[in-house]
C-alpha cells in the first residue's frame, strides 16, 4: 500500500517536471500603431490619486493616464499649455484660468473648470490624507482646509472659484509670478466625477483624460495600458499601449530586456552601468534629468553654524573629486554639478555653469589650507550619514570619504554612517540626530529654478533638512517671487542662488541622468526631463 | 496520540505571541515608518499626523500590539501603505511561494534521499567521492550566485527559460527557480541520508532482513531506508519554513512575486502591518510543520509512541 503511493509521488513529481518545457515570455502582439510595449515597474508607494503620488513609479503612470493644465516639454522641460487656453494675472496674485473646450475624460465626461476645483480641493484638504497637499499651499484658504494641527474648519479653498463652465480663478496668498509654471506638476490634474461618487472603484482602476487608458491593474505585479482611441488632445499615441510589469529587481528587469522578454528598461541598475553599451549599443539612452545630489549640514548643530565653519565646508568642497567619482563609479551617468540647479533647466531657466566657480574644483592643497583656515573638522573627523537599501549610494559615500582623507592625508578623518532603510534615515533627518553632513537628492517637481532653491533654502521650508537660514537668501526669494516678469524673477533666484555660493549651504555634487534602455522592436524611445520614458511618442516595430 | 497534539498546538500560543511581539517590537524599533512616505521631502506635519493616526502609529507599542492581536483574531491584519488590504496581499503571494516550496521539497526529496541511498550504499566508492564533492561545491557557493548564474546561463545565453518568472507564476515556470531554492537543502538531505543509511547497513536488523533471504530492494526500502529518514524527516520539516521566508533571495532573482518579495518590500518601507502579519502566518506554518514531522517519527519507527 504504502509503496504505491511513493510510486504515485514521484510519478506525479515527474510528470511537473516534463510539462516544465520552456514557455517564453514574448512582447506584444504585432507592430505599428497597435503594438504594445512591456516596460519595467515598481510597485506604487501610495494609493494613485494625483495629490497623493510623489515617486517616480507612480508618477510614471499618472504621466500617461492624465494630460494637465500645462504639459512640460519633453524635450526642453518648457511649461507650455494644455488644456489651459489661457491664463492671465495682473498682479501674481489673481489668476484667471480658461479651460479649453473639447476635452474629455475616457469616460466621457467633460472636462471642465470644475473638474479641476473639486480635484484641487479635495488635493488640498487634511482629511483626505494626500501627501502632496503642500502644491496647493500657495492658494488662498489653504490653511482653513490644511492647518497645522487640529481640525479643518473649510472643506473648499477660498481663493478657487468656478466663474464660468469653462473659467475658473485663482487667488494666491502671496505674489508668485511663476506660478502658472509649476501647473503641469501631476498633482494639479482634473479629476472626474466618478472619482467622489466611487473612490474605491476609481482606485481599482483610475480614469483619466491622458493619451492612455488603463484596461487592467494587478496591484503589485502589472498594469496593462491601451491607446485611447478617441483622444481629443494633440499628443495621441503612437504605439497600441503600455504592460507596466513589476519587477522585483531592477537587475532582473534588465536581464529581461536582454533576454528579449523586455521592451523597455527605465532604470539601468548600477552594477549593468558598465555593461549597459556594449549590451545595447544605441538603444541605451543616457540623458540628463532634473536630479541635483549634495551633501547638506546640520545647522542645527552649533559646530557647524559658525563663521569658521563655512569655511571647513568650503575646504570640503574642494576635497572632493567630482569628476573621477562620475567616471568611475557612476560610468559618466552623473555630471560633476557647478552650481545648485540642473542644466535641464537651461541657461533661460536660470542654470548657470560654472557658478560655484573654484570651490566646486578638485585642489587639494587649496582645501587642505581652508579646512586649517577654519579650524580644521568639527570634533576631528566627520561622518556622512546615508541610508543603504537603495541606490548604491555606499559607494559613492566611500570615495567621497577616500577623496577627503586622501587630500587630508588622515584615513579616519572621515567616515561613511550607514541607516538601515530610507524611512530610518528620513525620520533620523526629521528629528534633527545627523551628527555630521549626510546625503541630499533633490528631483524637481517642476522645471523651475524656484524649485532648485526655495524648498530647500528657504527658511523652515519643507525640504530644508538642515535648517539652514539666510536672511538675504529669504528676502530674495520673496522678491523674485513678486516679480511679474518671468525673466527678472529668474534674475533674482540667481541672485539668490549666490547667496547660497558664498555661504557653501550644501555642498553640489553631481546632476543625475536618467538611463533606460530598449529592445529593436521600439524606436523614437526618449526620457523627459524628469527621467520618465514619453510613452505616447514610442514606436513599436 | 490526541492528548499529544492538542497538548503540542497548546503549547504554540505562547510561542505564537512572543514571536509576533518580538517581530512586532523589532520593527518599531527601526523608526518612524511615516517618515519615508513622503519622499525626499519631510512630510507635512498635519498630514503625517493623519497618517500615523489612521495606521494606528500615534498610540504607545503596546496598545498598538494588543490592538493588532485582537485584529488578527477576527482574521484582521492591517492595511497595507499603498491601501490595499495585507490579507489580499498574502492571498496573492502566499499560493505562489507554496507552489514554489513544494517544488524545492520535492526536488529536495526525490534527487537528495536518490542520491543519499546510491552513496550510502556504496561508500567509498568513486559515485560516493564524486557526490560528497558535488554536494561540498553547492553547500559552499551562496543561493544568489547559483540563482544568478543559472539565470544568465538557461536564461540569456541558451533561452531554455524565460529569466523572469510571469506575474501568474505557473508550476512549470517555478522548476528551476525551485531547484535553485533547495540546492543548499538538497546538499544537506543527501548528506544526512548518506550517513543514516550507511550507518544502518550494519545494524542487527537489517543482517536479519538479509539473513531472512529477502530480496534486495526490499531490505532497502522497507527496512533501511524507513529507519534511516528519521534524521532526513526532521531536516526537511524545519526546512519548509525556513525555505518560504528564505525564498527572499531566490524569488528578487527570479521576480516572483511571493511572500519573500512581499517582506523585502514591507521592511523596506518598513510597513509594520505586512511584515508582521507576513512572519505571523510563517511562525504558524513552522510550528505545523514541526508537528507534523513529530507526528511522522510515529509512522516511520513504531516504537516511538506518543502518550
Amino acid at each position: 500500500m504504502r509503496r504505491a503511493t511513493h510510486a504515485k509521488w514521484a510519478a506525479g513529481a515527474l510528470a511537473v517536471a516534463l510539462t516544465a518545457t520552456a514557455c517564453g515570455g514574448g512582447g506584444g502582439s504585432g507592430g505599428g500603431a497597435d503594438g504594445v510595449l512591456s516596460s519595467s515597474w515598481g510597485d506604487p508607494q501610495n494609493p494613485l490619486e494625483p495629490a497623493n503620488t510623489n515617486e517616480v513609479q507612480g508618477g510614471k503612470v499618472l504621466d500617461m493616464v492624465f494630460r494637465g493644465l500645462k504639459r512640460y516639454n519633453p524635450k526642453n522641460a518648457k511649461a507650455e499649455n494644455m488644456l489651459a487656453e489661457k491664463i492671465e494675472t495682473t498682479d501674481s496674485t489673481n489668476f484667471t484660468i480658461t479651460v479649453k473646450n473639447g476635452w474629455t475624460f475616457s469616460n466621457g465626461e467633460k472636462v471642465t473648470a470644475k473638474s479641476f476645483v473639486d480635484a484641487w480641493n479635495y488635493g488640498a484638504n487634511l482629511t483626505n490624507n494626500q501627501r502632496n497637499a503642500y502644491f496647493f499651499g500657495q492658494i488662498d484658504g489653504y490653511t482653513a482646509v490644511h492647518p497645522d494641527s487640529g481640525k479643518p474648519t473649510a472643506t473648499t479653498l477660498s481663493g478657487l472659484k468656478v466663474t464660468g463652465p469653462q473659467t475658473f480663478t485663482v487667488k494666491l496668498s502671496q505674489k508668485f509670478s511663476t506660478w502658472p509654471d509649476t501647473l503641469g506638476y501631476a498633482a494639479f490634474a482634473p479629476l472626474p466625477s466618478s472619482f467622489f461618487k466611487d473612490h474605491a472603484g476609481w482606485l481599482s482602476k483610475p480614469v483619466g483624460n491622458g493619451p492612455y487608458t488603463i484596461d487592467s491593474y494587478t496591484k503589485g505585479s502589472q498594469m496593462s495600458l491601451r491607446k485611447w482611441d478617441t483622444y481629443p488632445g494633440p499628443d495621441k499615441a503612437q504605439n497600441g499601449g503600455v504592460d507596466l510589469k513589476v519587477y522585483t529587481d531592477n537587475n532582473t528587469a534588465y536581464t529581461d530586456l536582454t533576454a528579449g522578454n523586455l521592451d523597455l528598461v527605465d532604470d539601468v541598475p548600477a552594477s549593468q552601468l558598465k555593461n549597459a553599451p556594449a549590451d545595447l549599443g544605441s538603444r541605451y539612452i543616457n540623458t540628463p534629468a532634473g536630479i541635483i545630489q549634495t551633501l547638506a549640514f546640520p545647522y542645527y548643530d552649533k559646530a557647524w553654524n559658525t563663521p569658521d565653519a563655512q569655511k571647513v565646508r568650503t575646504g570640503l568642497s574642494m576635497a572632493i573629486n567630482r569628476k573621477q567619482i562620475t567616471e568611475t563609479i557612476f560610468q559618466k551617468t552623473r555630471t560633476p554639478a557647478t552650481d545648485w540647479t540642473s542644466p535641464v533647466l537651461g541657461k533661460d531657466g536660470g542654470y548657470q555653469a560654472g557658478l560655484c566657480g573654484k570651490a566646486c574644483d578638485f585642489d587639494p592643497a587649496a582645501a587642505k589650507k581652508m579646512i586649517a583656515d577654519g579650524g580644521g573638522l568639527p570634533g576631528g573627523r566627520i561622518q556622512l550619514t546615508y541610508n543603504a537599501d537603495t541606490g548604491s549610494h555606499k559607494d559613492w559615500i566611500d570615495a567621497v570619504c577616500n577623496s577627503i582623507n586622501n587630500t587630508l592625508g588622515n584615513d579616519r578623518a572621515c567616515v561613511g554612517r550607514p541607516i538601515g532603510t530610507f524611512a530610518d534615515f528620513r525620520s533620523q533627518i526629521t528629528q534633527q540626530k545627523m551628527p555630521g553632513p549626510f546625503r541630499a537628492g533633490w528631483q524637481m517637481d517642476y522645471p523651475l529654478i524656484q524649485n532648485f532653491l526655495q524648498p530647500l533654502y528657504f527658511t523652515n521650508a519643507s525640504s530644508n533638512d538642515g535648517k539652514w537660514t539666510n536672511a538675504e537668501f529669504d528676502k530674495l526669494v520673496n522678491e523674485a517671487n513678486a516679480e511679474s516678469d518671468t525673466q527678472t524673477a529668474i534674475k533674482k533666484f540667481q541672485q539668490a542662488e549666490g547667496v547660497v555660493r558664498d555661504n557653501m549651504a550644501a555642498i553640489p555634487l553631481w546632476y543625475q541622468n536618467g538611463s533606460a534602455g530598449y529592445s529593436e522592436r521600439l524606436s523614437n524611445v526618449e526620457l523627459n526631463p524628469f527621467s520618465v520614458p514619453v510613452y505616447n511618442e514610442i514606436k513599436v516595430s | 496520540m490526541g492528548r499529544y497534539v492538542i497538548r503540542r498546538l497548546l503549547q504554540m500560543i505562547p510561542v505564537f505571541i512572543g514571536a509576533t511581539l518580538l517581530i512586532f517590537l523589532m520593527v518599531n524599533v527601526m523608526g518612524d515608518p511615516i517618515a519615508g512616505l513622503c519622499g525626499e521631502r519631510q512630510c507635512d506635519p498635519a498630514t503625517a499626523a493623519q497618517l500615523r493616526s489612521e495606521f494606528g502609529l500615534d498610540k504607545p507599542v503596546w496598545q498598538q500590539y494588543l490592538t493588532y492581536m485582537g485584529n488578527v483574531f477576527t482574521g484582521d491584519f492591517g492595511t497595507a501603505f499603498n491601501g490595499q488590504k495585507v490579507t489580499e496581499l498574502m492571498a496573492t503571494a502566499f499560493p505562489i511561494t507554496i507552489r514554489l516550496t513544494i517544488v524545492a521539497i520535492v526536488f529536495e526529496i526525490i534527487i537528495g534521499i536518490t542520491l543519499g541511498v546510491l552513496t550510502g550504499l556504496r561508500r567509498g566508492r568513486p559515485v560516493d567521492s564524486g557526490v560528497l564533492l558535488l554536494t561540498l561545491v553547492v553547500i559552499s557557493v551562496p543561493t544568489f550566485v547559483t540563482g544568478l548564474i543559472v539565470q544568465l546561463l538557461l536564461g540569456v545565453k541558451w533561452n531554455v527559460i524565460s529569466p523572469s518568472v510571469s506575474s501568474a507564476a505557473p508550476l512549470g515556470e517555478l522548476i528551476v527557480p525551485g531547484l535553485v531554492l533547495a540546492s543548499v537543502s538538497l546538499a544537506y538531505v543527501t548528506r544526512l541520508s548518506r550517513t543514516s543509511i550507511a550507518e544502518n547497513t550494519r545494524s542487527d536488523y537489517v543482517r536479519t532482513a538479509v539473513a531472512k533471504g529477502l530480496p534486495r530492494h526490499r531490505v532497502i526500502t522497507r527496512h533501511l531506508l524507513r529507519n534511516s529518514l528519521i534524521p532526513v524527516i526532521t531536516f526537511i520539516g524545519t526546512d519548509i519554513g525556513a525555505l518560504m521566508g528564505g525564498a527572499i533571495v531566490t524569488e528578487r532573482i527570479f521576480n516572483i512575486h511571493g511572500v519573500g518579495y512581499q517582506l523585502y518590500q514591507g521592511i523596506l518601507r518598513q510597513n509594520t502591518q505586512t511584515v508582521v502579519g507576513f512572519v505571523t502566518i510563517l511562525v504558524i506554518i513552522f510550528l505545523l510543520a514541526n508537528l507534523l514531522v513529530d507526528l511522522l517519527y510515529a509512522v516511520l519507527d513504531p516504537r516511538i509512541r506518543y502518550a
